[in-house]
């Protein structure tokens, strides 16, 4: 505790000598070279061979690979496929898209059914801090949104994916702001915009760090407004198809007494969410309980092809101290406004607003090279320097614009405003996920897919605000194709043969499942 | 071998009371924590981890002290003594569906939907109640009095947990006005901002179209 404090010493008194210094962005080449050298994406001993499904041959991370792997706890001996449920479109997950999409599904007025694990609005879109990113400003445009994008991505999004996220931003924030989401506002009545990380422009729109919260409270009560029927604590626990390729229905499994639910709908969308609590690589996570990536194994077994599986995004600034808090997330928008990384010297090392990978890159490489901060429980970490903030912008900002930290470590008697905090890199986000189209269709015929489920628009590395922004043009978007689609068919039979099918190959590659998938929770209980 | 997503960082134990059964547990734990430690394998009841769902919504009661008090469970530290329950795993909400397409005088209609809205007797039971430090009664009073900018501000923490709810003598569900009147105040009382519309206007106008022609097509080609 006595190194800790020292270190502490040393970044404070060291700031005013570091606060009106510029540190240079790294080049292209310097950046590639961090990345490649420091980021969990590229420890090679972290990754498997996918052996089986669309994406055989091609690699992920292990925990990843076992959970497309499993087997399912459904078997067509143990199960009468006679739908209990019909209906036109089913909706699994209910965070920020699976709610948006089930608001433009009732708006085309097919029919709609909401299963969800936890409750409705329980899922990392109520936890999105720093904010959503739209080309508002005058200097901005939807252009320069794109090209931040793409390069932030490592050039590999799919542009066309990308292009319609940019360009539907703006009519996508006007909606928010028409279903009463209060972002925050100019004296001038215009939006306020904040810069993010890897972005040429301002244009993060923003409720101070609250902006999921927002984001979600309205959609879910707008949801709440409309005649829509939700299944909460009912997880979907295996999908079904007809057989010849399309999508047909789902099994789902009512948490409290363990009865199954067989649905006909026909189409599908998923929007599961993301995989934090997979814990890969054994990093902490910033992501909610129910972060298990259960659309993965669930598309994945029954045809639909992944894209960019092998890369996640783990936010550079996740708190190591106190223990309770470990994992949880630091906003990128306190860096935004001048909070600083300093190691355990008291120096900075990079510049913040470098892309996620890299400021987690360097953060790490830090921490390897022994200019870590070790806690008490043996975490290491790097300073945030928060209190730089009001030195820079005035007194009382910090706590004025950024409330909920003010919050989470006054619990712990850290003032933010005075002291800095140590942070290392948590795990935050799945960049890739299902393989999707322009309407979030997947390669499997009538399941669509929105949000981090989904894969493709972020590349190798989502830029920060594209999240928010993704969820709600694509659950919209599939939301609108799958209704469209609704209209044109006819239920389908209801199968298992994509189980059977899956199974065959497992046998015939000498897979032997390690686990059920999808695991629906972290297991937490503690074995002694 | 610990599944516990937090290492444990004290040998010295303390006695907790979880749901009517005494447990030891190390110090440093949140509640959830405790949980999970002590063998509970949690359905309902856990959220966001990070106090902003409201999932987690909880009684307690310290050593000596004869206050019954409210917490999230993600949010708390077990201390020696405690006695907690996590009552609210779900809790029945009363939430008035509105259309606000037909909603004229979003004021006047406060009392349309939630007409016990200006019944609030004062006893701030719903301030000691919040466990984000919401100001909630005069919140209340604010949406009673139309003034919705006030009330919007002070709700914006709110997790929708519910724990004004229940102690309300009134009947208010405070945590449903706050959202009403936010979502008002958002629809009927902000202009839509010019800088927006503009940007609207030109994607319409297809102002970007040359330049994206020009940065997709040789993409494409490749």
């Amino acid at each position: 505790m006595d190194k800790i404090e020292e270190s502490k010493k040393r970044v404070q008194a060291l700031r005013a000598s570091r606060k009106d210094i510029k540190w240079p962005l790294l080049s292209e080449e310097e950046k590639h070279h961090l990345v490649h050298k420091y980021h969990p994406d590229y420890k090679k001993e972290a990754y498997g061979k996918i052996r089986i499904g669309p994406n055989q041959g091609e690699e992920t991370v292990r925990e990843v690979v076992k959970l497309l792997e499993g087997e399912s706890c459904i078997s067509s001996e143990s199960i009468s496929l006679t739908p209990q449920r019909q209906v036109d479109v089913l909706i699994i997950g209910g965070g920020g898209a699976g709610a948006t999409a089930a608001l433009s599904v009732k708006e085309s007025g097919a029919t709609v059914l909401v299963a969800t694990k936890l409750r409705l609005g329980d899922s990392n879109t109520v936890m999105a801090e720093g904010g959503m990113q739209v080309a508002v400003s005058p200097e901005d445009s939807p252009i320069q949104h794109f090209m931040d994008s793409l390069r932030g991505g490592h050039m590999e999004n799919d542009r066309t994916l990308l292009k319609t996220l940019v360009e539907s931003g703006p009519s996508i924030a006007k909606w928010l702001l028409d279903i009463g989401v209060l972002f925050d506002r100019e004296e001038d009545g215009n939006l306020s915009l904040r810069a993010g990380g890897g972005s040429s422009q301002a244009r993060l729109l923003r409720c101070k760090d609250y902006t999921g919260l927002e984001l979600m409270r309205v959609l879910k009560d707008a949801v709440l407004d409309e005649d829509i029927e939700i299944l909460e604590f009912s997880p979907v626990v295996e999908l079904l198809t007809d057989g010849e390729g399309n999508c047909s229905g789902a099994i789902l499994k009512n948490l409290d007494n363990n009865k199954y639910t067989v649905v006909q709908a026909k189409t599908v969308i998923l929007s599961t969410g993301g995989m934090g609590r997979l814990h890969i690589q054994g990093f902490p996570t910033s992501n909610h309980y129910g972060a298990t990536a259960d659309g993965l194994p669930l598309a994945y077994r029954a045809g639909a092809a992944l894209t960019l599986q092998d890369t996640f995004q783990y936010h550079p600034t996740g708190a190591v101290y106190p223990e309770a808090m470990s994992g949880i997330l630091v906003t990128e928008a306190i860096r935004s406004v001048g909070a600083q990384l300093v190691n355990g010297n008291g120096e900075r090392f990079i510049n913040e607003m470098e892309t996620r990978d890299a400021v987690a890159s360097a953060v790490i490489r830090e921490c390897q090279e022994g200019r870590g901060v070790e806690t008490p429980s043996g975490r290491r970490g790097v300073w945030l320097d928060m209190p730089l903030v009001d030195v820079l912008n005035g007194e009382g900002i910090l706590k004025d614009r950024f409330p909920n930290m003010d919050r989470q470590y006054s619990r712990y008697k850290i003032d933010i405003s005075k002291d800095p905090v140590l942070v290392y890199p948590t795990l935050h986000y799945q960049n890739g996920g299902i393989k999707i189209n322009a309407d979030g269709e997947s390669t499997l015929k009538g399941l669509f897919v929105a949000g981090e489920a989904s894969g493709g628009i972020h590349g190798r590395n989502r830029l920060m605000g594209n999240s928010l922004l993704d969820i709600i043009v694509y659950g919209k978007r599939a939301g609108r194709a799958a209704s469209l689609r609704a209209s044109e068919t006819k239920f389908r039979e209801l199968t298992l043969r994509h189980l059977e099918e899956y199974q065959s190959a497992q046998k015939e590659a000498g897979v032997v499942p390690q686990l059920v998938s999808p695991i629906l929770f972290p297991d937490y209980v503690n074995k002694d | 071998m610990s599944s516990l997503p937090v290492e444990i960082e004290s040998s010295q134990l303390i006695k907790v009371e979880i749901m009517g059964k005494v447990y030891e547990v190390p110090t440093g734990l949140t509640m959830l924590q405790a949980m999970w430690y002590t063998g509970y394998e949690l359905l309902r009841g856990a959220g966001c981890l990070g106090g902003i769902c409201g999932a987690c919504s909880t009684t307690y009661r310290t050593k000596g002290d004869i206050k019954i008090k409210t917490c999230l469970a993600c949010q708390t530290e077990v201390e020696d003594g405690m006695s907690f329950s996590l009552v609210y795993t779900y809790y029945p909400n009363r939430k008035i569906p509105y259309d606000f397409d037909a909603v004229e005088d979003p004021k006047q209609d406060l009392f349309r939907f939630y007409p016990e809205a200006s019944l609030c007797r004062n006893c701030d039971a719903c301030t000691e109640a919040c466990p984000k430090g919401i100001d909630v009664r005069t919140g209340v009073w604010e949406a009673a009095l139309g003034k919705f900018k006030d009330c919007s501000e002070k709700f914006l923490p709110c997790v929708m947990c519910s724990l004004c709810v229940p102690v309300c003598i009134a009947d208010i569900a405070p945590n449903q006005i706050g959202l009403y009147v936010r979502r008002s105040q958002g629809i009927f009382f902000n202009e839509r901002p010019p800088q927006l519309l503009t940007r609207i206007e030109e994607i319409k106008e297809g102002k970007f179209e040359s330049e994206w022609e020009s940065l997709l097509a040789p993409v494409q080609d490749v």
